[in-house]
């Protein structure tokens, strides 16, 4: 299908973006690399009024380490953030994940925050994000703010972004020495839409264990070490089952809620294992 | 940050000139915001070369080439390519009609039955073996998933894509 009518400007900065969407609204969207919008236009899921392009905007373009964090702007796209060099030893859970987003042709142009703005619950980046306690920096005419992202998306294709708000950047806590990360997700073609997701964090303290396209949001597990470090035990299994029913689930097209919830079960024990023992040799 | 100077807004309803640079050719056309840079291409330019499969980024028919890299012409509006290098099928083969190698090695390994999909895979490998000329089997295969093909049962492609890489690392 093709979009809905819509007005488009090329935002010659940040000032004038965010004064556009202080003036507009929710009546507008920022269009950054398009790869989750566009679909949602031409699918008219999504009839803005105005669409403001920022994908000019060459100081949004940056991959920087600010203390404990890297800071990457609304510009930069996944196919440059996969090609950063510090990529493996700085966000390894991204070197692990950035592979299954979209495909090669998408990654090309689809953005880092762009996919965390679109807020889809299988989508990985927000995984990532919730899983290790990232943030994403909004800016209004009102002012900047941080929000970590499990308080940033607050459920299916919806986030705490005001109308008035451009997400400017999206800040990832930099791997420290001891963690062990772990990724799979599981989906009918690679690159498609993840039927379950998961991810799992793993320190002195433990693990923990992030799974995305079974409730609306990213869902966190947190096991104690007791438990993580007997990666095949009744007690993890009785665990996951508990954190597995609390998630609910909804059936579609790809596969039931009950069907994402036994991967979930399956996978995760080995998954976990897998990151308690990159923790090992980090 | 440089302020710089701020664009008109383009209204909706109305047509506006996008210029780009198509195949090395400077070319220009009209188009309304909502205008796809994939129906632009087509219907505009005239360039028929391009396809239109599932028109949400999906099936991978409508890939080309902005300045340099491989992306789907129905996730992109006209007026955004406006100054860009696109390059398509059509921009593969050389001036006198000689295929590329990597055309070559689609038809020696009958990598295509209706030809739909063929444009945008070819799009997408041209690219993809600049920036990787040695890929593996599993590579190739994550760059082909990115397209649907129904004919082929894809055993044909992966085939093509192997030699062509071959083919164009002996040619340098």
């Amino acid at each position: 299908m093709k979009p809905a009518q819509f007005d488009y400007v090329r935002a010659g900065s940040v000032e004038q973006a965010t004064a556009l969407l202080a003036q507009h609204g929710a009546r507008a969207r920022i269009l950054a690399g398009g790869q989750s919008l566009m679909a949602m236009l031409n699918i008219r899921l999504a009839e803005p009024a105005l669409l403001i392009d920022i994908s000019g905007l060459g100081g949004l373009r940056d991959i920087r380490i600010d203390g404990d964090w890297v800071e990457i702007g609304a510009g930069v796209t996944q196919a440059e953030l996969l090609a950063w060099p510090a990529l493996a030893t700085e966000l390894p859970l991204l070197a692990l994940a950035l592979p299954s987003v979209g495909h090669f042709q998408t990654r090309n142009r689809g953005t880092v925050c762009g996919s965390l703005a679109h807020s889809d619950p299988s989508s990985e980046l927000p995984l990532c994000l919730a899983l290790l306690g990232g943030e994403v920096v909004l800016r209004s005419q009102r002012g900047t703010r941080r929000l970590r992202g499990q308080a940033f998306q607050t459920g299916m294709l919806s986030t705490a972004r005001e109308a008035d708000e451009l997400l400017l950047a999206v800040r990832f806590p930099r791997a420290r020495a001891g963690q062990g990360f772990a990724f799979h997700e599981v989906a009918r073609r690679h690159g498609d839409f993840a039927i379950v997701a998961l991810a799992v964090s793993a320190d002195a303290s433990g693990a923990t264990l992030a799974v995305g396209g079974v409730a609306d949001t990213p869902a966190l597990c947190k096991l104690g070490l007791d438990r993580g470090s007997e990666s095949s035990g009744a007690e993890l299994d009785a665990a996951l089952n508990a954190f597995a029913w609390e998630m609910g689930g909804n059936d579609d097209l790809h596969a039931t809620a009950r069907y994402r919830r036994e991967l979930v079960r399956r996978l995760a024990p080995g998954l976990i294992a897998e990151a308690l023992q990159r923790r090992a040799s980090a | 940050m440089a302020e710089q100077q701020a664009s008109p807004t383009l209204k909706a309803g109305q047509r506006h000139e996008v210029s780009l640079e198509l195949n090395g050719r400077q070319v220009s056309g009209w188009a309304e915001p909502r205008m796809l840079l994939s129906d632009f291409i087509r219907h505009e330019l005239g360039a028929t070369g391009t396809h239109v499969g599932c028109e949400h980024g999906v099936c991978g028919a409508c890939t080309v080439r902005i300045d340099g890299k491989a992306v789907r012409a129905c996730l992109t509006l006209a007026v955004q390519a406006e100054g860009s290098k696109i390059q398509t099928v059509e921009g593969l083969a050389a001036a006198d009609g000689k295929l590329s190698l990597l055309q070559q090695a689609f038809q020696r390994n009958f990598a295509l039955q209706c030809g739909y999909c063929t444009p945008g895979i070819l799009m997408s490998l041209a690219h993809y073996l600049e920036t990787n000329p040695s890929p593996s089997e599993q590579q190739l295969r994550e760059v082909i998933g990115g397209h649907l093909c129904r004919c082929t049962g894809y055993t044909h492609i992966m085939a093509a894509a192997v030699e062509a890489a071959a083919a164009m690392r002996q040619a340098g």
